[in-house]
């Protein structure tokens, strides 16, 4: 039989039996097998591998796939498939089983609604392109996140995980950015600029008014983007064409599109005109339009208000202090009058501002110009009280912040999620990460201020005074180079012997000079210690020992270092003890935190890996080393981080960080090691040291065979 | 290395550079000429920097010597070296020490680019002595009167190793630089690449949505050099939104994701 001819009914039955556990679920699966063997083999092969990833992570989300996917999506671009299938995925992540049906169950709306071949474009595909094109624009940073409807809270942008409803992925795209426009254009031109609860009481039909009035302002924005950006209002007005939504307008909306297309039209103007709009036939619609939903901006507005008023005044009051430091002159009798000056340098774009102290302009501190536009964004002007310096007792920032909080606190009250980083996971069954897993946090090793540290140096003094000659002399390469075609300085050996050449008659070399090389040594290096409760004991005074004798000797080499120690209870408790960050010293502190590293929890190191990444990217340097410091392969409680699962995490977290450039190497006691190692981290990239008590002895000299 | 030896002194800037002051540099730079003062630009990449050396050094009637640093630039390719010519060695003036001799105007671009030794060499030309000490030769030359030194840096790309020494930077009268105002940079974009003043304005908007990404995925936003060259394209026949494309999102990155992002903004806005 060829390789590419169709399996038939009994081949595919039986791998679908084994992935859906037809012998407990007793599931039906025999139509589903029917169907797919009427396909084409390569379209078999899609839809089987699919349905096996899925199985992995929920069965019957992978039997309701198999079976909407068979009845009638074979015809639907690939590409939104998997989409589809994955969006499901992390829905069943986030939000459990019913959610994620739901999804699965959406696809006939989903069908409905694209042609056939719909090429969509994904959300993953173009979110990145989005949020930088968003970025680009004026006005607030904003965010773009996964939602279920394309609408802002006035800080983030949401749009749909798929969007199919153009007939090509380029179309589809453009719709996409003329979503995130409108949204941006909401936001840049004041549409929430009014309280929504109070626009709208007098009106029986909330919902219906709400509606007219999103209407009226989406005409009024469509004259702010002709303005702004008329490449992008070309297109839009192009892709409204092409769904026929701009062929019939009825009376009063022409008259109303007229009216709100002044260059001076504001969002008052839209209120006033809904009196009227109200009683009119319902609003036209604009494919990008979205929705509208005055909770959701209500809620962030609130907060985004109170915490940038608060922001603002004790910005205000620092730079007092400062200013009022530098002049020392008697206390002044009126209070200070702050102002702000706005500027606009052209009528289309927003206006900068200056703060002035007593009529005088004076340096904005850092931020706050930041601060300014995204006040102004909300209100069209700085309001007054905004501009009252913070009193003494207002200092407190903490209460807005939520990177505040206490790690531990975690584990005290309620669970939450609040001031942690979020990493994703690859699930390897499923092929694809699962979003937002690991719940990261950043904690301190309680300083132990023992004679650890003396005691260990005491014990390899040796050791430590080899070290240190062979570090010091791997610290200066500089070079002389002889015979070069170019240097500073004439080499005369070279010269004499060139000159004596061509006395003889024979070519006379032109490599005739001396070049200082100096080879700078720009290495950034990140240790990786594995905290898990497995190093209980000797494997945990071994690392500790190990880590004294290479803090004392990377201090001689002059490389950037920093340590951390990773452990795991879950996905949901994943944490990094900081021992020595880049910018600290090698001082007491480091030192009692080296000897305070105890034991913890589990071993999940993907995470880790990601997160140190990010570290070591921050840091200027050549050369990257991410070493880690571990005694056995990953392995977590309970949530299946174990064997393959953890194996292929841990790989794809090495793969990540070889991309970005960072070298990772691995030094393990575990005698086993070698039989995943290779696979993790390739082939010469890791280290087995036999014995525990070596450990200390070989790190330093691993490292600088690493380093040369 | 050693085709540097142009008539790098007789480099007198004949036609009057284009330049539009965007506040009293041109009036400090002078007045720190008169005095001997060597001068510091500071500012990012691309506004205009290099232009105004060029318009000082038209203005002040003296030759122009631009040296741009690289982090292989070594004390030798400022001072001067041995050269071997018919089994002799001859000494060559290298850059700095011509200029010192003319009374030439000396120009360190991107000063921190080169590496640290060599900044040291500028240091005793940078304070009230202006000697230039020859260490090879054993001599020390005395500035001409009309030398003067000046070197430009960028803070913005600054990394840690490549920050400029206090021991350095407090020796200069120090200019700093930014990108002209909306309203002068659409007049230089439309003056220098003669398009017309509503497509320069497009540009300048065009720049600032760049600048706005600077942090977010860009190091540095477009250049007021980068919306001439697009300029120029769009007065050749080129449409606007390939133009930007060659001329502005192609030389900012290289990322396909921030290039994509880039190419979305200028189809927008043309």
């Amino acid at each position: 039989m060829a390789d590419n001819a169709p399996f038939t009914l009994e081949q595919i039955l039986k791998p679908l039996e084994t992935w859906l556990e037809v012998e407990f679920t007793f599931l039906h699966v025999n139509e589903i097998a029917e169907a797919l063997s009427r396909l084409p083999r390569e379209e078999q092969d899609f839809f089987l591998s699919w349905t096996r990833r899925i199985s992995t992570t929920n069965i019957q989300i992978s039997y309701q796939f198999a079976v909407r996917a068979t009845a009638g999506l074979a015809h639907l671009n690939q590409r939104v498939i998997e989409a589809w299938a994955l969006h499901a995925m992390d829905t069943y992540d986030r939000a459990g089983l019913r959610a994620a049906m739901q999804v699965i169950e959406d696809v006939e709306n989903f069908v409905q609604l694209s042609h056939a071949h719909a090429e969509g474009a994904v959300f993953d595909e173009f979110s990145g392109i989005l949020l930088n094109f968003a970025h680009g624009l004026s006005g607030r940073q904003l965010k773009i996140a996964q939602g279920d409807a394309p609408y802002t809270d006035s800080e983030t942008l949401f749009l749909p995980a798929v969007v199919a409803v153009m007939e090509t992925a380029k179309d589809n795209f453009t719709l996409c950015k003329a979503m995130v426009a409108f949204q941006w254009a909401q936001t840049r031109f004041g549409s929430f600029r009014i309280h929504f609860a109070e626009a709208f009481a007098s009106f029986e039909d909330q919902a219906f008014a709400l509606k007219q009035f999103h209407g009226l302002e989406t005409l009024r924005l469509e004259a702010c983007l002709q303005r702004e950006l008329p490449g992008l209002a070309r297109e839009m007005q192009r892709l409204k064409f092409t769904l026929g939504e701009n062929e019939f307008i009825p009376d009063p909306w022409q008259r109303f599109a007229e009216q709100l297309a002044a260059p001076e039209a504001s969002v008052n103007d839209s209120l006033r005109l809904l009196q009227e709009a109200y009683t009119a036939p319902p609003a036209p619609t604009a494919c990008y339009q979205g929705e509208l939903r005055p909770d959701a901006i209500a809620a962030c507005k609130a907060k985004r208000t109170e915490h940038e008023k608060m922001h603002l005044r004790i910005k205000l009051a620092q730079m007092l202090d400062e200013i009022e430091k530098q002049q020392s002159e008697a206390p002044r009798e009126a209070p200070p009058k702050i102002g702000v000056q706005e500027h606009q340098d052209s009528p289309n774009e927003l206006p900068s501002f200056d703060i002035t102290l007593d009529d005088i302009p004076v340096a904005p501190p850092e931020g706050v110009k930041q601060l300014l536009t995204s006040v102004y964004l909300d209100f069209g002007e700085i309001p007054p009280e905004y501009l009252v310096p913070a009193g003494d007792g207002d200092y407190d920032l903490t209460q807005f912040e939520a990177q505040g909080k206490d790690p531990d606190d975690v584990w005290q009250g309620t669970y939450h999620e609040e001031g942690a980083t979020f990493y994703p996971e690859w699930d390897h069954g499923r092929q694809h990460y699962r979003k937002n897993w690991c719940v990261m946090r950043e904690k301190d090793v309680t300083p132990v201020h023992d004679d650890f540290v003396p005691q260990t140096l005491h014990k390899y003094s040796g050791l430590i005074k080899h070290l240190h000659r062979t570090f010091e002399a791997m610290r200066d390469e500089d070079k002389l180079l002889k015979r070069q075609a170019a240097g500073d300085e004439v080499d005369i050996d070279a010269l004499v012997e060139a000159l004596a050449d061509a006395r003889d008659g024979r070519e006379m070399s032109d490599r005739l000079f001396m070049h200082m090389h100096r080879a700078e040594r720009n290495v950034a290096v990140m240790f990786m210690v594995d905290m898990s409760g497995s190093t209980k004991g000797w494997i945990n005074d071994a690392e500790r020992e190990s880590l004294v004798l290479l803090c004392e000797t990377l201090e001689r080499l002059g490389d950037r270092y920093a340590i951390y120690g990773f452990s795991g209870n879950t996905r949901k408790r994943c944490e990094l003890y900081r021992i020595k960050r880049f910018d600290e010293r090698y001082d007491d502190n480091v030192r009692a935190r080296i000897s305070g590293i105890r034991p913890q929890d589990y071993t999940r190191m993907g995470f880790a890996i990601r997160h140190l990444t990010k570290v070591l990217n921050e840091v200027e340097a050549k050369t990257r080393l991410l070493i880690t410091l571990s005694d056995g392969k990953p392995d977590d409680y309970f949530d299946g981080y174990r064997s393959a699962y953890g194996i292929e995490d841990t790989r794809q977290a090495l793969i990540e960080a070889k991309r970005t450039g960072v070298h990772p190497f691995c030094i393990t006691i575990d005698k086993e090691g070698q039989e995943y190692l290779p696979h993790m981290y390739g082939a010469a990239q890791y280290v087995i040291i036999d014995e525990v008590r070596k450990l200390p002895l070989k790190v330093a000299d691993i490292y600088r065979r690493l380093t040369t | 290395m050693q085709a540097r030896a142009l008539e790098s002194e007789a480099y007198f800037i004949q036609a009057e550079p284009y330049y539009e002051a965007t506040g009293d540099e041109i009036k400090i730079f002078e007045a720190a000429y008169r005095n001997k003062l060597p001068i510091l630009l500071k500012g990012p990449t691309g506004c205009g920097k290099t232009r105004f050396m060029e318009y000082m050094a038209w203005r002040l009637q003296r030759p122009l010597i631009t040296v741009s640093c690289h982090d292989d630039l070594t004390a030798s390719d400022l001072v001067g070296r041995y050269l071997v010519k018919g089994g002799e060695t001859t000494w060559v003036d290298g850059p700095l020490t011509r200029a010192v001799r003319a009374g030439a105007i000396c120009y360190l671009d991107e000063i921190v680019e080169a590496r640290k030794d060599t900044m040291v060499v500028i240091h005793p030309l940078a304070d009230d002595r202006r000697v230039l000490p020859m260490e090879k030769l054993g001599t020390l030359v005395e500035a001409h009167e009309n030398f003067c030194l000046a070197v430009s840096y960028n803070p913005g790309y600054q990394s840690v190793l490549k920050d400029l020494k206090q021991s350095t930077r407090q020796r200069f009268v120090a200019l700093e630089f930014d990108y002209p105002t909306t309203e002068l940079e659409a007049k230089i974009v439309a003056n220098e690449s003669k398009v017309d003043r509503a497509l320069a304005d497009k540009l300048v908007k065009f720049a600032h949505m760049t600048r706005n990404l600077k942090g977010s995925g860009l190091d540095e936003g477009a250049s007021t050099r980068l919306l001439v060259h697009a300029g120029k394209l769009i007065t050749s026949g080129i449409e606007p939104v390939s133009a930007c494309r060659s001329a502005i999102a192609q030389a900012i990155t290289d990322d396909a994701e921030m290039l994509a992002a880039v190419q979305e903004l200028s189809s927008s806005l043309f």
